[in-house]
């Protein structure tokens, strides 16, 4: 008796100082990341950084605005694609198909999320970019071509993510709906969808934190322009892609002008988590004795 | 059964420890650091890793940072070999001892179904500048000109802003910027409209090489300085070097360093 409790506080300890010990490394980086940017916030200024048109370091020019913007749009159009497939496929998955096709489906889709992101970057380099000049003309590299490789890219977590909250919908709401006389379809667009939502939303705000975060891909097919997008065939830069593709070269108030574009990156990826948070909070049902 | 699990975490954790002992603690006695132009750098690494073949015991790390990160570290002592690009200038060269390892050619690369074979100098400043916007402006088919370019830092964006635009010139805004040369290539290669700027040394016949006011880049020209669009390849050194670093620097220059740098298609200038 005495030795097991002396082993479950082993581990309960354990557990603390593992958790402690995430919490600090991410409050570090965070740390660094705000130290290193302050510099460009102070020196330049936060509104002209923030709003500033130009990017140009060689001269002096550390005008944020137009990669914002770039970041959104792109990020924008990927979820415009890849919203409706991933919440339909994931009903899909979790209520119409048998097991068969499940047991089938699973596996593809996970290991559409286990290739790395210079193959789906590559992959749009060389196939998409030409299809894209060659049907819509202009260059090929645009916010169309990155929001095309990104909502692929994202597909596999939001799929994932709101199959496991549609099928943590308890078993009871559809056999109670299914009672009620209502058919398939209105059990699940009625009963299990709504039930499902936080979940499913937190699953769309995940992929979006993952759209705005990948870089690679996106450096590869988006061309780079730091200029603000006219049309959605246009080349942008994404906040992500600055930092990467002049992380090498940087010295000086550049430097810190990449790590203020960090900072900002980190700013809308924890607004959209509060976001997140905020729905599921707000939308969590009570169901017998535990919530969804 | 309990313990053997413990004895495995126990061994795990010792190897991790042993490992990182290992890596960080020893053999920080003699070593070189190389630092600059991000052209240099896979040359750079090509010739240490060959020198290691002969020479194992010695520590040499080779670091990106732009020719001008170069040039400063070699002056401030931070780095014992600093690498640049592109010429230095008076003031620069203070107290720094200049080793031209060789010539590296700038090759205006365009689609291989592109009619136009040669461009001039001016021309090509137009063209980057946005002056000229149509093929058929410079003889070739009627198609707009799509611009690819790099990223800003890169070495080879900063000799062809040398060589070709000038100070005054800037490549208009709208160029696209692909973060390496074989995302360049690729670029050019798909696009029949695209002209691009790659290193000799990374040139291939995926795409058409122009020839620059008549004179295609090739091994004889960048030797002989007909071929414009060039930039040497320098290591500087602070001072006089000595030891280890004398003994790197001589077997860069000996036959077998030329050899590599050959092999890296590293042209050494015969004038």
């Amino acid at each position: 008796m005495e030795k097991s409790n002396m082993s479950e506080q082993f581990i309960e300890k354990g557990l603390l100082i593992t958790a402690m010990f995430s919490i600090f490394i991410i409050l570090i980086i965070l740390g660094f990341i705000i130290i290193e940017g302050l510099p460009a916030f102070q020196d330049y200024g936060f509104i002209q950084f923030l709003f500033g048109q130009t990017w140009s370091p060689n001269e002096g020019q550390y005008g944020l605005f137009s990669m914002i913007i770039g970041s959104i749009c792109v990020t924008i159009f990927a979820l415009i694609i890849a919203v409706p497939l991933s919440i339909l496929c994931s009903i899909f998955m979790a209520e119409v198909a048998n097991e068969n096709i499940k047991n089938f489906l699973k596996p593809v889709i996970q290991t559409l999320s286990g290739i790395p992101s210079v193959v789906y970057g590559f992959f749009g380099l060389i196939v998409l970019v030409p299809i894209v000049r060659f049907y819509f003309g202009g260059t090929g590299f645009s916010i169309f071509t990155a929001g095309i490789i990104l909502s692929v890219m994202i597909l596999p977590t939001i799929i994932s993510v709101s199959f496991d909250s549609l099928c943590a919908v308890p078993n009871e709401y559809k056999e109670a709906s299914l009672g009620l006389g209502a058919t398939n379809w209105q059990t699940i667009n009625k009963v299990i969808f709504p039930a499902s939502l936080p979940g499913i939303v937190t699953a769309i705000i995940l992929g979006m934190g993952r759209a705005i975060g990948e870089t690679l891909a996106v450096i590869m097919v988006a061309g780079n322009v730091p200029g603000i997008p006219n049309s959605i065939f246009s080349p942008v830069r994404t906040l992500t892609s600055n930092i990467a593709l002049e992380m090498s070269y940087a010295t000086g108030l550049h430097h810190n002008a990449l790590f203020a574009t960090a900072t900002i990156l980190f700013v809308i990826i924890l607004l959209l988590l509060v976001i997140a948070n905020y729905i599921q909070r707000k939308y969590k049902m009570d169901v017998g004795g535990g919530t969804l | 059964m309990k313990n053997t699990k413990k004895i495995v975490i126990v061994a795990i954790i010792i190897v991790i420890v042993a490992g990182i002992a290992l890596l960080s603690g020893v053999g920080s006695s003699e070593n070189i650091d190389i630092v600059g132009s991000t052209s240099v750098q896979p040359v750079a690494e090509k010739l240490v890793e060959t020198y290691k073949q002969t020479h194992p015991d010695a520590n040499i790390n080779v670091q990106g940072g732009g020719s001008s990160v170069g040039i400063k570290s070699a002056q401030d002592g931070s780095a014992d070999i600093g690498t640049s690009s592109k010429e230095l200038k008076e003031d620069e060269k203070q107290g720094l001892t200049e080793y031209n390892i060789g010539q590296d050619g700038i090759v205006i690369a365009v689609n291989n179904e592109n009619t136009v074979n040669d461009l001039s100098k001016d021309q090509l400043k137009d063209i980057f500048s946005g002056k000229i916007t149509n093929w058929n402006q410079v003889g070739g088919q009627d198609g707009e000109i799509n611009i690819i370019t790099r990223e800003e830092g890169s070495g080879t964006l900063d000799a062809f802003e040398n060589i070709v635009m000038g100070k005054d010139t800037k490549i208009r805004s709208d160029a696209v910027v692909q973060s390496s040369t074989e995302a360049v290539k690729q670029s050019v290669k798909q696009d029949s409209n695209a002209i691009g700027f790659v290193s000799f040394a990374h040139m291939s016949n995926d795409v058409k090489a122009l020839s620059i006011g008549g004179v295609s880049p090739s091994t004889d020209t960048i030797a002989d300085g007909s071929y414009e669009l060039q930039r040497p390849f320098l290591f500087l050194v602070k001072g006089t070097p000595s030891g280890d670093l004398k003994e790197f620097i001589d077997w860069v220059n000996s036959s077998e360093g030329q050899k590599v740098l050959n092999e890296e298609k590293i042209i050494k200038s015969t004038n």
